[in-house]
């Protein structure tokens, strides 16, 4: 269990950056102040890049925490725009990212198909991407 | 010959085909045996997906384990977010039976069942462990004479408890692939430090993320780097996106590139003309 060391926040590179302050969150979750940390930009500004993870003396999975955290966030609505496109389009393709003409002519020019071989080149590969995330409550995140 | 399931992912096939095609070659001409992972989908991301909805995020990746191990094959992906999706979704499914139960619910919808025993490897994992530097070494058409700053990324090394691959803090795998080409891998300070755009913090907070970039960039200008070698397309589209209004020019290549130039392929089939930083030989 966290007992506020705060080495996380010591090599924190987006702590340094931002008022981000990853003890104080985990502070915040041990205490069980939901309300003050759903709402709260910092809880988006981790780059997942789990400095703090490996130097936790005390094992804390912190970016489990956050990603925990981050779906209570999400089922209670708060969600960037950038994120919920981001959702769309893995809701709506299979993919992130949407393929786009350039991309298609010099995919040609490499000799690759214009589409990747994925959910991109099959439809019914998709639907079954798509039934996935339905069954499983992405549709909420992405309405 | 080693056989992998090749999976694509979203940023290399839809934003750097080249990178891509890089890869198709430089397996071809190290004697590893591609098929492609066709059907599959986003990993999906770890950063965004993950972050909204767990349970989506590890069913959509329980699909893709599903489709490899309906091959019979181990998965290598060429992206850090990939890597690290797909490696902790295996992870969990492949070590706890009651997770594993949970993702083929979802599974049992599409006519699909997971047995837990698909394996995950980076692109960069498979050339250090499976191929070695000498067999790299013996294939360089000419040496190459770059000075490189590598970039690992995040998460290729990382969480390290489970992906044991390299001391994250101080890791040599990459610098000791590129120095198989001839390059020089120049030291630089806080070498392990995050592109920024991970986390789904280059989408919500931009700024933030290229104040990450902004630092590294200064690093590895000040260690007299020509190119940046990253293992991961999104580092890749970071460093090749924003360092253009941050006032740099440093040129960014993929390791499949940069292999590509080591082995001699023809440049054009590098796709460099999709870089937005322009790529000088």
């Amino acid at each position: 269990m966290c007992f506020q060391c705060g080495t996380c926040t010591a090599g924190c590179p987006s702590g340094r950056r931002t008022s981000y302050r990853v003890r104080k969150l985990m502070r915040l979750a041990q205490l069980g102040q939901k309300d003050e940390i759903v709402g709260s930009e910092e809880l988006w500004e981790c780059s997942t890049c789990y400095t703090c993870v490996e130097r936790c003396p005390r094992a804390v999975p912190i970016v489990d925490i956050i990603v925990a955290l981050r779906n209570i966030a999400v089922s209670e609505k708060h969600i960037y725009d950038n994120h919920k496109k981001t959702a769309q389009n893995l809701y709506k393709l299979g993919h992130t990212v949407p393929n786009n003409d350039k991309i298609k002519a010099l995919r040609k020019d490499l000799g690759l198909p214009e589409n990747p071989p994925t959910v991109m080149a099959n439809k019914k590969a998709m639907d079954e991407v798509v039934t996935l995330l339905k069954a499983s409550g992405f549709d909420k995140i992405v309405e | 010959m080693a056989k992998y399931a090749f999976f694509l992912g979203c940023i290399a096939p839809l934003r750097y085909p080249g990178v891509e095609k890089s890869t198709r070659v430089v397996c071809e001409k190290l004697g590893i045996e591609l098929v492609d992972l066709e059907d599959a989908s986003c990993c999906p991301a770890p950063g965004v997906i993950k972050s909204f909805s767990k349970e989506s995020w590890l069913a959509a990746a329980a699909r893709n384990l599903a489709l490899a191990e309906r091959q019979g094959l181990p998965i290598v992906t060429i992206c850090n977010g990939c890597y690290g999706s797909l490696f902790e979704a295996a992870h969990e499914l492949n070590h706890h039976p009651d997770v594993l139960a949970k993702a083929n619910k979802y599974l049992e919808l599409i006519g699909m069942k997971y047995n837990g025993t698909t394996k995950v490897y980076h692109f960069a994992e498979v050339l250090y462990r499976e191929v070695g530097a000498e067999k790299i070494k013996s294939m360089v058409a000419k040496p190459l004479e770059y000075g490189v700053a590598t970039f690992y990324g995040c998460h290729f090394l990382k969480p390290s408890d489970i992906k044991k691959l390299d001391d994250p803090e101080n890791p040599h795998i990459l610098d000791d692939l590129v120095e198989a080409t001839g390059a020089k891998s120049l030291p630089r300070k806080q070498k392990t430090l995050c592109c920024g755009a991970g986390g789904g913090l280059k989408a919500a907070f931009g700024d933030v993320a290229k104040e990450f970039t902004k630092t590294n960039l200064e690093n590895i200008k000040a260690s007299g780097a020509q190119f940046i070698v990253d293992v991961c397309p999104f580092c890749h589209l970071q460093f090749d996106s924003v360092q253009g209004e941050l006032g740099y020019k440093i040129p960014v290549l993929h390791l499949s590139q940069l292999y590509g130039i080591a082995f001699g392929m023809d440049e054009k089939e590098l796709g460099l003309s999709a870089h937005i930083t322009p790529v000088e030989l």
